[in-house]
């Protein structure tokens, strides 16, 4: 019988929360920079696109997106396993392979960003 | 045993039961918000990094990517995606102004959760009228 309730806890809970919300307002200011891009310039061919890659300011922007989104993920993914899978063992196993998953991620997209050719 | 010894126990009924499950409003926008979130890691973020990369590489390779996603069958997955998106945005939006406290009785609440339902279906039409 519970008779006493302790306080415990990594105390990671709020820094996540935080962290969710802003990965969040920084992910929605890139769709709408990206999404006025689209606008402004109707049709993309190949050669604009490269273009607007080959500007280094939007390439650091298009990589904090990602960086946000991968990390955005991370916080979501994690809260889905703590919800539905309750072995230990397993809920571990996926974490671990969502990790290594989204750090591969992030190196791919290290790999696309900064090894095209403009 | 004195009062505080006791565990509290609230009667309160519990339907577990998926069938019988009648979520409100608020709940049904906070469980596409979750099933967004998971189809767009599982499928969306890989997906995004074979586009870029693909648009990115040769001129080749971008003008196979436009094919590609020119066949109806492409354009309906596209549109799956943009919905879960636009969903995840507006939701999104809906919580961080739930977090500032605007709307949190429950009329405000009710309201704003039917907005995120048809603003991001809206949205996701124009995005399927933009891709046909």
């Amino acid at each position: 019988m519970v008779t006493r309730r302790q306080a415990v806890g990594a105390h990671y809970g709020l820094k996540d929360w935080l962290v969710q919300r802003v990965t969040a307002v920084v992910m929605a200011l890139y769709t709408l920079l990206v999404l006025a891009i689209l606008l402004v310039h109707g049709g993309l061919d190949h050669g604009t696109w490269l273009s607007l890659f080959a500007n280094s300011a939007f390439r650091l922007a298009t990589f904090v997106f990602m960086v946000a989104l991968l990390y955005h993920a991370w916080i979501g993914v994690r809260d889905i396993y703590m919800d539905y899978i309750k072995p230990v063992g397993v809920r571990l196993a996926l974490q671990a392979a969502t990790v290594l998953l989204l750090v591969a991620y992030l190196g791919w997209t290290i790999q696309i960003l900064w090894g095209f050719r403009a | 045993m004195s009062a505080l010894d006791r565990p509290v126990v609230k009667p309160r009924p519990v339907y577990l039961d998926l069938v019988r499950i009648r979520l409100p409003l608020p709940g049904i926008v906070s469980i596409l918000h979750r099933i967004s979130g998971a189809v767009l890691f599982l499928f969306g973020i890989p997906l995004l990094l074979c586009a870029l990369a693909a648009s990115l590489g040769s001129a080749a390779s971008f003008a196979e990517l436009k094919s590609a996603w020119s066949h109806p069958l492409a354009k309906l997955v596209l549109l799956g995606f943009a919905w879960a998106y636009l969903h995840h945005f507006c939701a999104g939006i809906r919580y961080l102004l739930l977090d500032l406290h605007q709307g949190i009785d429950l009329p405000a609440a009710r309201r704003s959760s039917v907005i995120v339902l048809v603003v991001s279906l809206a949205l996701t039409l124009l995005v399927g009228v933009r891709l046909w």
